[in-house]
């Protein structure tokens, strides 16, 4: 292994570390420049459109104007002929089984179960660790998963899973807890359509567990940030005032970190609702575990040619489904800026 | 009148008293639960380390727990031949060449837009704010073809660029800036707006202009937000796959290290116990990052920045 | 002012960067490179380097490698951008048979030695290569697989006195005696990520081939023949009798066929005391076997018999197959470097190193590096009735249906008509795009 490669390119590393904040920095200079020397009454009419120009054209280039593509060729069938809403009958056809019903049904497990429990667990992984005086250590422990790449996670979690024959020692880490704790049978998790309390079955249960265990991480570092930006005196005084810590933290605590509690939680409902990697890896779909996202890449790429008329369907319906999170966001951040 | 440390009060109960047991046993509950917690979540990257010390036929036949006792048959093979892996060196070097700017782009970006999204008035403000977080939702292997056929055209590829003498990864940095800056900017937005706004108010009577309030007060204000904010946006690229080889491509030159670790498995799965090893070697840069954001996850930044 | 002299500071800082950069950037000009994309990763890189270390050095072209499992997404995204690889090799047709009907590859006829071609490989590997049947070569195979090979440890045989099968019928006797000395005789292991269900399918199309023959086989894969018909059912049904009523023949069940990984799939045969007796896998499987016991010796602690024929008149039926090459850019380098992939000697380094059989007949048998991959090169390269894994040659859509099928069926074999009705569903959409 070179590792002498790491001294040749060094300079171009430097170079670029230097540069890309020195052309970013200058860019913003640059423009409050230009608006300095324009009249007083324009310039609270331009200076916003510099700062966010940079972040709308690529965010245009990259988001926007194949989002808008594809919504046009949702219409359209392969060759580009308009067929209305043919595709959308397609997906939409055959309820309950048929089309993307399994993988509506399986999204909606995804965002009920996924969102929150790593929105319950991550606000109290933040408020325990807060507590304790090796809060730093054990919130890099829980932060672990994170840092660790989704392929390497979905190995963990077969692991975790594998299977072998009743009777048979086993390999996967819960069937052996099943069979010597519990003195059950091995389950297939993944494999399995069994359903948990009548409803969940148990495979889309350990998928979601699986993706869980990788983002709790996530929640529990911003909402302990928001934790953290709370000012002490607030606390102090409600200590002050003789009110127990549950008290706290339902009107002093919660309530100023709920617009951080919208935040994450709209970000993990949009997840749920784009997860891909770990059924992508798991399962691909089988066993009537299929997610949106995955319907859509296998579409894509395990047709051919690619059957870009019904992708498009399966993503425009995942972007509706975003909808609601939008309006319910909207609602909140006039609620904040009245207040303000 | 602000005090800028929540302190805990001096307990006043009388010792071996109810109130007083109850506040110690709370304490002790706390901690049982808290480092019960941990080792739980704990045990499936527990698992995997101890699976990357043993030798795949072990793995095949028995759990990694019965590596805990006697005969203790580990091994550091895996770890051995992970780091033999081809092109590791270039793969780690041209990772940081990827992540660094792919991290600094759309979080300077990000924050600059923020800032005018929460303190800013313009028309359509709101609207463009919901659409940017509406863009969360768009799956990125629709916008690949799109964006490369694009690129493609405008000659903006590897190899072009570095004809040129500009560093391939450009459209690279830039995807992943597109990619980031929905979440990027919906976090920033959002701490930037929880500032108190008397903090502005007295910054435009002392007289300072958009710049300075942006870098000598929100900045140093929204520190652990945007120290999030860079943790995850490098975690997201550090240990990104795809994005990197649709936009550059897997040749050794400039594919990351996660290509050289992903391809230690054979195409018919021989040698997948080698990626057991590579997921604690690829785990190293991320911690580091993260361990050493930690100091700016302290509270009480906010308080004592109003004077009375 | 304070901005002003900050601007002028950027500035400078900027131009030095540029400098650098532009100084240190460019390529230095060489005998050209070819990019080649490939699912060789691995093991299977280094030999893959070790083939290509003559032709780079004599030629002093260099070679731009990029592997990647996910080669069916980036090589559709690449191409749909107007930026190919020179060469692409893919483990199976399907992707490259596409590009060629949509004109996005080049004709091999004047790159390649066709004379030469066709005296060194058989038929099968040109007819394969000519996709759009208009006598131009697309594709051309460099390195091989045999399928249908039931891998079994002689040892444990011989410690029962079984006898290895030389018919279907002996087959399903030593099936039967297995049993009745209680043990389940097969080890069958279905997941394999997103492919779950292939080495079932592997099983199927192989009955299909040797009980009804090259031209229902032909007419199956290419969505002429339905899966409802009696050839294809039967074929199902026969499968089901090696797995027994409610896969009793298979150890572990259906639970653990779905959810054990292939190339684990053989882990229990050589478990003391055995779980199984047999175990039917490609030639490939033997690098597992190596892996999962270092100190196995090929002939001695694994040897394999291939699957006896059922129907007499299809005798020597076996199931194929390999990787293929097609060329996207035409350029001088690519060209030389397609070239070079078909001689024999280039296909022998690899073949040496083990893993690969070549399907060249100019490939010395001393070359295989032990005596197991020397019969199977024998095998392929005398088979009478050679045909192509018909699930890689089917439609990805049907392949991908093809494949859940066979899960399907695993875990209830009682569903067969049903599976098969909506097979016949998928076939109908899936041929025409």
């Amino acid at each position: 292994m070179d590792w002498s490669v790491l001294l040749t390119d060094l300079p171009t590393l430097v170079a670029v570390v230097i540069g890309v904040p020195a052309v970013l920095a200058a860019y913003i200079v640059g423009g409050e420049y230009l608006v300095r020397r324009l009249p007083d009454k324009n310039r609270p009419a331009v200076r916003p459109w510099i700062w966010v120009a940079p972040a709308l054209l690529l965010v245009a280039g990259f988001l926007v104007l194949p989002a808008a593509g594809t919504i046009v060729q949702s219409f359209q069938d392969n060759r580009g002929n308009f067929v209305a809403f043919t595709n959308f009958g397609n997906q939409l056809g055959g309820f309950p089984t048929g089309g993307a019903w399994i993988a509506i049904r399986d999204n909606l497990f995804w965002l009920i179960f996924y969102t929150l429990f790593v929105l319950a667990f991550g606000l109290l992984l933040a408020v325990l660790f807060d507590r304790v005086p090796y809060e730093k250590i054990v919130k890099s422990l829980i932060f672990l998963p994170m840092a660790i790449s989704s392929v390497a996670t979905v190995i963990i979690w077969k692991f975790m899973y594998a299977y072998q024959p009743p009777g048979q020692p086993q390999t996967g880490t819960l069937n052996f807890l099943l069979s010597t704790v519990f003195h059950q049978d091995p389950r297939t998790w993944i494999q399995d359509t069994t359903p948990i309390l009548g409803l969940l079955p148990l495979n889309n249960l350990a998928i979601i567990a699986a993706a869980v265990w990788g983002i709790v991480g996530f929640s529990m570092v911003i909402l302990s940030a928001a934790l953290k930006g709370i000012p002490g005196d607030l606390l102090e005084a409600a200590r002050v005032d003789g009110a127990g810590e549950i008290t706290i933290f339902r009107r002093v605590i919660f309530p100023l970190m709920m617009p951080t509690v919208v935040v994450v939680g709209t970000t993990l409902v949009i997840f749920a609702l784009k997860a891909f990697d770990t059924v992508y890896a798991m399962t691909n779909g089988n066993y009537d575990t299929d997610v949106l996202a995955n319907r859509m890449y296998k579409l894509l790429y395990q047709h051919f040619p690619s059957d870009y008329a019904n992708a498009s369907a399966v993503a425009v319906i995942l972007l509706a489904t975003v909808i609601p999170v939008l309006i319910f966001n909207l609602r909140q951040f006039r609620a904040v800026e009245a207040r303000r | 009148m602000s005090v800028a440390t929540a302190t805990r009060q001096e307990s006043l109960a009388v010792p071996f008293s109810p109130r007083w047991l109850a506040e110690r046993l709370s304490g002790a509950v706390l901690h049982v639960v808290v480092i019960g917690l941990t080792v739980a979540w704990m045990v499936p990257a527990i698992g995997l380390l101890i699976t990357s010390l043993r030798l795949p036929s072990d793995i095949a036949n028995s759990g990694w727990w019965t590596a805990l006792s006697p005969p203790f048959k580990f091994t550091v093979d895996n770890y051995s031949q992970m780091l033999q892996a081809s092109n590791l060196g270039q793969g780690f070097f041209n990772s940081f060449m990827i992540s660094i700017p792919a991290v600094i782009i759309p979080v300077t970006i990000a924050a600059f837009a923020a800032y005018a999204f929460s303190w800013m008035k313009f028309p359509g403000r709101d609207w463009i704010f919901l659409a940017l977080v509406g863009l969360l939702a768009v799956p990125l292997q629709l916008t690949f073809i799109p964006v490369t056929t694009v690129f493609v055209k405008l000659g903006f590829t590897p190899d072009h660029l570095t004809a040129i003498g500009l560093p391939p990864f450009i459209p690279l940095w830039l995807a992943h800036a597109g990619y980031g800056l929905p979440f990027s900017i919906y976090l920033l937005a959002n701490f930037f707006r929880a500032l108190p706004s008397d903090l502005f108010e007295s910054a435009e009577i002392d007289g300072a202009g958009m710049l300075t309030v942006f870098f000598r007060i929100v900045v140093p204000l929204s520190v652990p937000a945007i120290a999030s904010l860079v943790i995850f946006q490098f975690l997201w690229v550090w240990n990104d796959l795809l994005v990197a080889l649709i936009y550059v491509g897997g040749t050794p030159n400039v594919a990351p290290v996660t290509v050289s670790l992903v391809n230690l498995v054979g195409s018919y799965g021989q040698n997948y116990q080698l990626l057991t090893a590579a997921a604690f070697f690829s785990m190293i840069v991320p911690l580091v990052v993260f361990l050493s954001l930690q100091r700016y996850f302290v509270r009480g930044i906010l308080a004592g920045s109003v004077k009375g | 002012m304070r901005s002003s002299s900050l601007i002028r500071a950027l500035v400078v800082t900027m131009a030095a960067v540029f400098a650098t950069v532009a100084c240190g950037g460019g390529g230095t000009a060489n005998a050209g490179s070819v990019k080649v994309m490939a699912t060789w990763t691995g093991v299977e890189q280094a030999s893959f380097m070790a083939v290509m270390k003559p032709f780079t050095d004599s030629t002093g072209i260099t070679l731009q490698y990029e592997a990647s499992r996910d080669q069916d997404a980036l090589l559709t995204t690449r191409v749909a951008a107007g930026n190919p690889p020179d060469l692409a090799a893919a483990p199976s047709p399907t992707l490259l048979t596409n590009f060629a009907k949509t004109g996005k590859v080049k004709a091999l006829n004047n790159v390649v030695d066709m004379t030469a071609l066709q005296s060194e490989v058989s038929k099968t590997w040109i007819d394969l290569g000519e996709p759009t049947g208009d006598g131009k070569l697309y594709q051309v195979f460099s390195w091989v697989a045999l399928k249908g090979l039931i891998w079994y440890d002689p040892k444990n045989f011989q410690a029962k006195g079984y006898n290895v099968p030389n018919s279907w019928d002996s087959l399903l006797q030593l099936q039967q005696t297995i049993k009745s000395g209680g043990t389940t005789p097969w080890c069958i292991a279905l997941e394999s990520g997103a492919a779950s269900g292939w080495p079932g399918s592997d099983w199927v199309k192989e009955i299909v081939l040797s009980q009804s023959g090259p031209s229902v086989y032909d007419n199956w894969w290419q969505g002429k023949q339905k899966w409802t018909s009696p050839e294809i059912k039967l074929a199902w049904q026969t499968w089901g009798q090696i797995l027994g009523a409610n896969d009793a023949n298979v150890y572990g069940g259906s639970k653990t066929m779905v959810s054990t990984n292939f190339a684990d799939g053989g882990t229990p045969l050589f478990q003391n005391p055995p779980k199984c007796y047999m175990h039917n896998q490609a030639s490939f499987i033997t690098a597992n076997f190596q892996s999962a016991d270092p100190q196995a010796v090929a002939g001695t602690d694994y040897n394999f018999f291939p699957l006896p024929d059922i129907t007499s008149q299809f005798a020597g039926a076996h199931v194929v197959s390999g990787d293929a090459w097609s060329m996207f850019n035409d350029t001088p380098q690519a060209e030389k470097m397609i070239k070079y992939l078909t001689t024999a000697d280039a296909q022998a380094i690899w073949v040496k190193r083990g893993g690969k059989i070549s399907p060249d007949n100019k490939v010395p048998l001393e070359d295989y590096p032990d005596a197991l991959s020397k019969s199977t090169a024998q095998i392929l390269v005398q088979t009478k009735i050679g045909k192509y894994d018909a699930g890689d040659l089917m439609p990805t859509d049907m392949k991908n249906a093809y494949w859940g099928a066979v899960l399907k069926f695993a875990q209830n074999q009682g569903q067969l008509n049903s599976i098969l009705a909506s097979l016949d569903a998928v076939q109908a959409k899936a041929y025409t795009s």
